[in-house]
This record gives structure tokens, C-alpha cells and sequence, in this order.
């Protein structure tokens, strides 16, 4: 305190400069709230049509808001970033998911067959068909699709990286790749991403 | 659909997160004080749409429900 009182003139009283303080911290802190640009950081690790959506919905609606938007792409999530994408989804072990038909009358639809996990594991074609029937759901409901949201993200230049490690795991090409990906990079190059993030979520 | 609009936007049969998504692509294009109408039925683009407008310091000048269609008016800032 000496420094401070020297430059305090002594008819000054320390509960005046404590409410200077107080005003003037208060008003920079409001502008600098003003001026922060908000930052998402979302780790994507599932690569099923249905984990698809989380990370492109948040990241596209985040990119709406003004947000800075990062997406690191790891393990099965790899999937998301394809040329070609072959999402795909399994009810097996999935028993939250309902199972009703996109099509026919409304006392059909409404139905949600519970269908035993044996008989799906022993059925042949049963995810290609669950596919099938959860995209023409989607449809049915104005929801986009994958591509459709994948490319919004990219027009809203949310940034997306790519894991180099699963890429060596798996024995993927990176041809087989959209070229938008911004970086190959290591949990050590996103980890510091995140840490400056105001949201980080892990999907 | 509102006339006095700059430009509108239909974003019926959309559903989240379309309809944000249009309305900031929409506005991208429109001039400060310039205002977009959006039509939607998506019943979650009520509150999305206050929640964006307060985010991006656009104005909600109003925001009206009409048999099952929900029609807003924004302003650019």
C-alpha cells in the first residue's frame, strides 16, 4: 500500500477510492462482457446416425448465436467427417429408442413395437431397416439431414479437427475424407482449445 | 405473411434447429434496420427465437401464434 498511498492526495479518503474502485471495475468488466465472443468446444466420439446430430445441431446453432465454434473429431466420431457418409443406426441395446413406422394410418404410428433383443440380433438386415425407417422419420419431421447440417457448420466456419491417432488406429486414408478439416490433430493440441472455451461437452 | 416487411422468410415444416438457421442466414443479407418476417411451425422456435434475438442484439419486434403457425418479426441491428 505504500506506493499507492504516495500517489493519493491525503484529502482523499479511502472509502471514496474504494467506491471509485468499485464503479469503475464494475464498468470495465460490463464492457468487457459486452465485447467477449462466447466459445464452444465439443468433442464428438460417436459415429451412429443418432449421435451424429448432438454435435452438428449444437455446433451449427452455436455458430447462429455468434459463438466460435470447434469440434474435435475422435475415435468413432471420424465417421461424421467422410465424403460418404454410411450412418447407421442399431436398436440393439438401444431400449430408450422407439421403434414406430414413419408410414401408414395414424393408429399404425402410433404403435411402438416392442421387438425382443434376440430377435434383432438374429435378424438379418435389421439395422440397414432401422436406418431406413429413422431417416424417412426425420424427414417426415422437417428435421435435416447429417450432410445438410455438416455443411452449414462449415459455411458458419466452425472449425473442424480431426484425430490423427484414430486415423493410424483404424487404417483410415485421409482421402476418404472431406477436405474441410481444418487440422490433424492430438488430444494435446485440443485439450488447450477446450480449456479457453466457455462450454466444452463431451458427446 | 407480413408486407411491411424487408424480406420474409417461410420456415414452415422446419424443425429445430432449421429455423434459426435460416433467420441468420436471412439476416446476413438485410441491412441495420432493415426486418425479416419468419413464418414457422415449429413450436420450439418461440422461445429459440427470443433466445437468439437476445444473443445477437437483433430485435424481436413481435412474435404472434396463429393456428398453429407462429410468425415473427425481426429487425436487424
Amino acid at each position: 500500500m505504500g506506493a499507492i498511498d504516495k500517489i493519493i492526495p491525503s484529502n482523499l479518503h479511502k472509502s471514496q477510492l474504494d467506491q471509485w474502485f468499485d464503479q469503475r471495475f464494475e464498468s470495465k468488466m460490463a464492457e468487457r462482457e459486452a465485447a467477449h465472443v462466447p466459445s464452444l468446444a465439443i468433442i464428438a466420439t460417436k459415429g451412429t446416425l443418432d449421435w451424429a446430430y448432438p454435435p452438428f445441431i449444437l455446433a451449427s446453432t452455436a455458430s447462429a448465436l455468434g459463438w466460435d465454434v470447434s469440434i474435435f473429431f475422435t475415435f468413432y466420431g471420424l465417421e461424421l467427417l467422410k465424403k460418404d457418409l454410411h450412418l447407421e443406426i442399431s436398436p440393439l441395446g438401444n431400449p430408450s429408442m422407439p421403434m414406430k413406422m414413419p408410414f401408414g394410418p395414424q393408429w399404425l404410428k402410433d404403435i411402438n413395437w416392442k421387438i425382443p433383443n434376440v430377435v434383432m440380433a438374429g435378424m438379418p438386415g435389421f439395422e440397414k431397416m432401422a436406418t431406413g425407417l429413422m431417416q424417412q422419420t426425420v424427414k417426415n419431421n422437417g428435421v435435416a439431414s447429417i450432410e445438410e447440417l455438416r455443411s452449414i457448420c462449415i459455411e458458419a466456419d466452425v472449425k473442424l479437427v480431426a484425430c490423427q491417432m484414430t486415423v493410424e488406429l483404424f487404417g483410415h486414408s485421409h482421402d476418404a475424407f472431406i477436405p474441410e478439416i481444418q487440422d490433424w490433430i492430438g488430444a494435446a493440441s485440443f485439450l488447450p482449445v477446450a480449456q479457453k472455451s466457455d462450454v466444452c461437452l463431451f458427446i | 405473411m407480413n408486407t411491411h416487411a424487408t424480406q420474409t422468410l417461410d420456415a414452415r415444416g422446419m424443425n429445430c434447429p432449421l429455423p434459426i438457421l435460416r433467420t441468420k442466414k436471412a439476416l446476413s443479407g438485410l441491412n441495420t434496420g432493415e426486418t425479416l418476417a419468419i413464418t414457422s411451425t415449429d413450436p420450439g422456435s418461440i422461445k429459440d427465437m427470443q433466445a437468439f434475438c437476445k444473443q445477437t442484439g437483433n430485435e424481436l419486434v413481435s412474435s404472434d401464434a396463429n393456428q398453429g403457425e407462429f410468425v415473427f418479426l425481426v429487425r436487424k441491428a
